[in-house]
């Protein structure tokens, strides 16, 4: 951690390219837009002739802008001798280390190509036995709500009564919640994006934990504040005026690690944002130093409970790591309203490399363990299950919901919706879509308004995806969905993983 | 307008006139020893507060607290004063945002979590991760703290936490600190005054301590520094907000003060790699 802890000198030694842009010149109309346009300098203009100057990353702003259709960016062939065993990647690796001696930094989820389990799940569909249901016609629900239930109906003189839990539920109008990008992480104008389009869309967002810009509390009743270990941002309003409060424990993509936005991300408005001075690294210790225990845990989730009045419903978000059935039922047990779980391949700004690519559970099997714990535990009636972390499609959200989640938790999908091509620069600033990055000019270039729209039609599709699921299955609302495992089979490479999730394998029926 | 299916504060609405608190002259007291509801839970303690708060009320003395956490959490009232007598128990005044809060016995871990403004008195001790995170306000404790006090502290423009320690403070003093300012005087004992791992990975902000600090004490990330006058001018202030406070004399000398501040306010730069594999 002191200064430098890195190994000093840094040892230059030049890596083959990844990408490179490719102009064809008898289209190209010089008007070097894409150079004014590459925030990575991969362009330049020489003589008459845009040229690739090394240092591509795939961003793909270039053939965005380009108004002659000109621009191919292609990935480089491989440049060392074939191996079997020592991939380009890790011999990249070892001469990047090797030159810097540092943490190699990552972010976007986990970028390997071990197969989500998610592709290895199939939906069922109804057939003679249950009529399906045309969901253009009849109406099928995807209203959830997020944060305690009272767990039991009471009827008291014929009529059901509904018992009020300690906090008010929050409607949600599809089973899917923006998950916490920061301001920070993402720019100004990306997290307003996101907050719009879920204030259109009548779900939450959340707020990472880089507290609130004043401007943005006008979106406060759609926004899922961050109770984060670095306690960025909290102030009353943070905590009272906003839908929800979530404390984050952990993250999918660096479960036990904590959070560093390096000082050039801190502008003037992130060092007012956050309460820290200009330019120092701001840093979110690896534990919250209050909770060392789930009793410690529900103290603060009690302490927050307090601070809002009991009008705020109060989640934790975890990790998905081994054990993590176990630990979700303390969590609710120490009296969340709701629990997210993060998976493995889940989102970030910026993580090491070995966390994110080597550490955590995937969100399948953490949903199905969570869930299965919980029922076991006589708790699953309680609590909104929300999970996350690499969801991809509302394929992969209905198979979240069929193992066992409420609601969906998504980021990723929301920040390409406006515009992202997930090329894992973000830890870099550059971000040339304005999305990652706090450079004003780049941030210029990210429509709120826009980016916002293009979010709203992407859950919308989604949703009406979900509702032709749900009446294909004889389905008419999502509850039913929830932790409906029956509804998917297993057809992937080790039944062991279907039996743990409690899946059964593609050509086992019901009797 | 919240789209909730249950209407906001239907819940844990406090159903006193109780018996126990009395409200005369923009006055409140609350003896729990009165209390029907002994020991009287958390949140019938904190409703009351709030209660109280709400009515306008500009002190509040709380008697027999035994325990009772939360205390006044997030209480915005400029200039209200909270006087609580007795033990209050974790997380007192956690996010307070104005108020003055004074405790005549010890307050037990987390006071002042993450608080905003204010300020909160110890005429006693105050025990681990007192000052956690706070971004704003001032802890004056008279006697000894605990483990990682002080921990993350912010600082932004002029607002900036103070936290003065009367006795001594254990180990991880100032961890992770980003801003504001510590004070440790060490009266009353002997010896170091401050743990091991002082300040450890410390980017902003800076401890005086009254005594000797060998260099092993000190964290990784936290460096030895002159002290300069402005910070003889800090410390006076202090000073004089304690003397205030507890009506005690602090050494006015201002020989013997170390001053540990980080050794960058970029830790983790030439930490990371950022090339992309």
């Amino acid at each position: 951690m002191s200064e430098g802890a890195g190994a000093g000198k840094r040892l230059d030694h030049r890596l083959p390219e990844r990408f490179v842009p490719t102009i064809d010149h008898d289209l190209c109309r010089a008007c070097q837009r894409c150079v004014k346009d590459c925030s990575y300098q991969a362009l330049e203009f020489r003589g008459s002739r845009v040229v690739p100057a090394g240092g591509c990353v795939a961003c793909g702003r270039c053939i965005a802008v380009c108004p002659a259709n000109c621009i191919e960016v292609r990935p480089v062939p491989p440049q060392f001798a074939p191996h079997g065993n020592w991939s380009e990647r890790a011999r990249r690796a070892i001469l990047a280390q090797a030159s810097s001696g540092g943490v190699l930094l990552s972010s976007c989820g986990a970028d390997d190509d071990r197969p989500a389990i998610f592709d290895d799940l199939l939906l069922d569909a109804a057939q003679v036995t249950n009529p399906s249901i045309d969901p253009l016609r009849e109406p099928v629900e995807t209203v959830t709500y997020l944060g305690r239930r009272p767990g039991r109906l009471e009827v008291q003189d014929g009529r059901v009564v509904v018992r009020e839990g300690d906090t008010p539920l929050i409607r949600l109008d599809m089973p899917l919640m923006f998950g916490h990008i920061s301001l920070g992480s993402i720019s100004y104008n990306a997290q307003k994006a996101l907050f719009m389009a879920a204030k259109e869309l009548n779900i939450v967002a959340g707020s990472g934990e880089g507290g609130l810009h004043p401007d943005l509390y006008e979106y406060a009743d759609r926004i899922c504040s961050e109770v984060a270990s670095g306690r960025f941002g909290i102030k009353p309003e943070y905590l009272k005026e906003v839908a929800a409060v979530e404390i984050k424990i952990g993250q999918g993509a660096k479960p036990g690690h904590g959070g560093h936005l390096p000082g050039e991300k801190v502008t003037a408005m992130i060092s007012e944002t956050r309460m820290i001075p200009l330019g120092t690294d701001a840093l979110s210790p690896y534990p919250h130093h209050d909770v060392y225990s789930i009793e410690d845990l529900a103290q603060l989730i009690s302490v927050l409970k307090e601070a809002t009045e009991y009008r705020t419903p109060v989640g934790v978000k975890i990790a998905a790591v081994h054990n993590v059935g176990a630990i979700a039922s303390g969590v609710v047990r120490a009296g969340a309203d709701f629990l997210t779980v993060d998976g493995f391949k889940g989102g970030t700004g910026a993580a090491p490399r070995v966390i994110r690519d080597h550490a955590g559970l995937p969100i399948e099997v953490a949903i199905s363990a969570v869930d299965q714990r919980l029922v076991r535990e006589g708790l699953r009636n309680r609590v909104t299950v929300c999970a996350g972390g690499g969801v991809r499609s509302s394929a992969d959200m209905i198979k979240a919901l069929a193992l066992g989640a409420d609601v969906v938790m998504v980021s990723t999908a929301a920040l390409i919706a406006m515009g992202c091509r997930v090329c894992q620069q973000c830890h870099r600033g550059l971000c040339s879509w304005g999305i990652a990055t706090q450079r004003d000019d780049l941030v210029a270039r990210l429509d709120p308004y826009i980016a916002s729209a293009r979010v709203v039609h992407l859950f919308h599709a989604w949703n009406e995806e979900l509702k032709e699921v749900l009446g294909a299955m004889g389905i008419d609302s999502v509850e039913s969905l929830v932790g409906n495992r029956d509804r998917l089979r297993y057809r992937g490479p080790n039944p062991k993983i279907a039996e743990v999730m409690g899946v059964k394998h593609i050509g086992e029926g019901w009797g | 307008m919240r789209d909730a299916c249950k209407p906001k504060g239907h819940s844990h609405e406090c159903d006193c006139g109780r018996e126990c608190m009395a409200i005369a002259d923009g006055r409140a007291v609350i003896d729990l020893d009165l209390s029907s509801e002994r020991p009287m839970h958390y949140t019938t303690l904190n409703c009351a507060v709030r209660k109280a708060m709400r009515q306008g009320c500009g002190s509040i003395e709380i008697r027999g607290v035994i325990g009772q956490r939360y205390l006044a959490a997030t209480a915005s009232v400029p200039g209200l004063h909270i006087t609580v007598h007795g033990t209050p128990g974790n997380d007192l005044g956690a996010f307070l945002n104005g108020p003055t809060i004074e405790v005549f016995g010890n307050a037990q871990d987390m006071t002042g979590n993450t608080m905003n403004a204010g300020r909160i008195i110890v005429h006693g001790n105050a025990w681990d991760v007192t000052g956690l995170a706070a971004r704003g306000g001032q802890i004056l404790v008279k006697g000894d703290t605990g483990y990682r006090v002080g921990i993350h502290m912010k600082e932004f423009g002029d607002v900036r936490p103070t936290l003065v320690i009367g006795g001594t403070a254990k180990d991880h003093l100032g961890e992770y600190m980003a801003g504001g300012t510590a004070l440790v005087l060490g009266m009353g004992g002997e010896g170091v005054p401050v743990g091991r791992n002082l300040g450890a990975g410390m980017h902003g902000g800076r401890i005086f301590v009254r005594g000797e600090v060998p260099p092993d004490r000190l964290g990784p990330g936290a460096a030895l520094a002159p002290v300069l006058p402005s910070d003889t001018r800090e410390i006076m202030a202090l000073l004089d907000d304690f003397e205030r406070a507890f009506s005690v004399k602090p050494p006015r000398s201002m020989d013997g003060y170390v001053k540990v501040v980080p050794s960058s306010s970029r830790p983790f730069s030439g930490y990371y790699d950022k090339t992309s594999v």
